[in-house]
């Protein structure tokens, strides 16, 4: 086994997701296929090779710090499930 | 009306010449959505009202001389393109309500071309599959027979087109998104080089692999939509800033004399016979339209699989850490607190396949495994590129199958997940390699489902692509062939 069900909990945590006892058994068992499979890079000697981030080789892209047009309060709030005021997202209370 | 005999360039100088107006070829679109959406499931979204008002004022621009390039053609996005106004889902039930708040970059520069949106198109969720069957709106059908899948993950770009519900689809390929299902579909689907197109407004799956590009029911309009498209955005700091030649211009140059490179390692035992028989064929016609046939070796295709869906699944993990329930999207709260709203709301919101990407790539990217999984998996990549970029030292060309077999049947694959991880097999190397590619239409199997070929061209090389393309499209009748609705 690559992987059991306490670690794809942790994972699950990790991850912000909720999963139900019989989501978890299911996942557990395709998560290990599938880490067995990958295994296989293991074959590989990576010895000194550069990984890839980018396929495109480029540095970094800059560009000067300029204010410009956005698309405001009232869109960007415009799709949030909960808003407080006129100008804020609304959360559950973080602070007991 | 019919226009599926027509390419974008023919319907644009009947709409110059006034014989065919946008209100009417618009009309004619959304009819046919009518009278065939139930059966395949392409659209999410019909923007029917939107539609006709651009149809009206490309119209205005017809009769006052002012064509664009796209003026009053009516094309419809895959629903990860972020669109003004307009209900933008991603397949998921997460962002069921979410109404977008400004265009993608492609999305604008098709509207300044003038083109028509007709609305939205189903795809797998997130863009995570490989046959539009992950998707909270329903599986899409593959118009050539409905008990088969249209491929994934644009299924619903590849579907309208064959169905000619619209002239020309935009998908995004990260894995072989645009070019499997544009296989499956019988239609053209073109895979831009990485940079090629800006990804800003396009919804982030894997931000080092995604790339927009064209579907469409020949290698002309593939051509003409790329064009219009294609090019450096500010707003995307991997758009790449090249010069688009017109791609146009010289599409009927041929292949003569152009060598096209066979990697051996795509040749190989469970390649399905039809599809065998189809690439073999396709082979000759290359060689008596006067093309070079080399053999040559991409050695490490065989971990192709293994590296990307490290790579992509670790990079899903990361851009999909934004559904939260705060800022868009469908929020599920019991009261319990702000994580606990986080985890309600993202296991009530994704589906099945993206929690199993979010996971894998979480667990490749967490403490004590990002240098056994995430990092060997870049370094193999850095090889799987290596061998592309010597490979096109002896050739012009790669060609290759798209998928190892015709469109499987729904439910065939749905619960083996790695399986289904397996069928991408010849389209995920050219996204980790970073170069562009296209899928054409090359034969038919025995129960009458679309066969695709495959060309790889060596990056920003699209033109040629192109044009090795049109060659085979004007030496074959495989093309552009449409199938039965009932």
């Amino acid at each position: 086994m690559k992987i059991n069900q306490k670690d794809v909990e942790h994972v699950a945590r990790l991850a912000r997701l909720n999963l139900e006892p019989q989501e978890l058994e299911v996942m557990t068992v395709q998560m290990d296929a599938i880490l067995g499979y990958v295994d296989k890079l293991n074959e590989l000697d990576t010895e000194g090779i550069e990984p890839t981030a980018h396929a495109v080789p480029m540095a970094n892209a800059f560009r000067e710090d300029e204010i410009r047009p956005s698309i405001g309060i009232e869109l960007a709030l415009g799709n949030a499930p909960m808003v407080a005021g006129e100008s804020c997202f609304q959360v559950p209370k973080v602070i007991e | 009306m019919s226009f599926q005999n027509l390419t974008i360039q023919q319907i644009r100088k009947k709409l110059i010449a006034g014989e065919l107006t946008s209100v009417a070829l618009t009309r004619a679109c959304l009819e046919r959505i009518q009278a065939t959406n139930h059966q395949l499931n392409t659209f999410i979204t019909v923007c029917e009202k939107e539609a006709l008002a651009a149809a009206e004022a490309a119209d205005e621009q017809l009769a006052a001389g002012n064509a664009a390039l796209l003026t009053g053609l009516p094309i419809a996005l895959k629903d990860i393109f972020n669109t003004l106004n307009v209900r933008t889902t991603c397949g998921s039930k997460l962002l069921d309500n979410y109404i977008s708040p400004y265009d993608a970059t492609a999305v604008q520069r098709l509207r300044e071309q003038g083109a028509v949106i007709v609305g939205k198109l189903n795809m797998d969720e997130f863009a995570m599959g490989s046959s539009n069957e992950n998707s909270a709106a329903g599986a899409v059908r593959n118009p050539w027979n409905s008990d088969h899948v249209p491929g994934g993950s644009s299924g619903g770009s590849a579907a309208a087109v064959a169905a000619g519900q619209v002239v020309a689809t935009l998908g995004t390929d990260t894995g072989g998104s645009i070019r499997q299902p544009a296989s499956h579909c019988g239609v053209v689907g073109l895979k831009p080089t990485y940079g090629r197109v800006s990804r800003y407004g396009v919804i982030a799956y894997a931000s080092s692999l995604d790339q927009v590009g064209p579907l469409a029911r020949n290698v002309e309009d593939c051509a003409t939509m790329l064009g219009v498209v294609a090019g450096y955005d500010p707003a995307d700091s991997t758009s790449v800033d090249c010069p688009v030649p017109d791609y146009l211009e010289n599409l009927a140059a041929g292949v003569s004399g152009k060598k096209i490179g066979l990697p051996k390692e795509y040749f190989i035992d469970g390649l399905d016979a039809a599809v065998k028989q189809a690439i073999t064929a396709a082979i000759e016609t290359y060689r008596q339209l006067g093309a070079e046939i080399v053999d040559v070796s991409l050695p490490h295709t065989d971990y192709s699989v293994a590296s990307y869906y490290l790579i992509a699944t670790a990079e899903a993990s990361s851009n999909l850490a934004r559904y939260d329930g705060v800022r868009f999207g469908v929020r599920k709260d019991e009261g319990a607190g702000l994580i606990s709203m986080y985890q309600q709301t993202r296991a009530a919101g994704f589906g099945d396949e993206v929690k199993r990407r979010i996971m894998l790539g979480t667990y490749a990217l967490s403490s004590g495994y990002y240098d056994a999984y995430y990092l060997k998996a870049q370094k193999v990549r850095t090889l799987i590129r290596q061998d592309f970029l010597e490979a096109f030292e002896k050739v012009d060309l790669l060609l290759t199958p798209v998928a190892p077999t015709p469109a499987f049947k729904l439910g065939e694959m749905i619960n083996d997940p790695l399986q289904m991880y397996l069928s991408d097999i010849f389209t995920i190397p050219a996204n980790l390699a970073g170069t562009c590619a296209i899928s054409l239409p090359c034969g038919f199997s025995q129960e009458g489902l679309p066969i695709g070929l495959q060309l790889i061209g060596q990056p920003f090389a699209e033109a040629d692509l192109l044009q090795a393309a049109y060659a085979f499209e004007q030496a074959t009748d495989w093309g552009g062939r449409s199938p039965e609705l009932s």
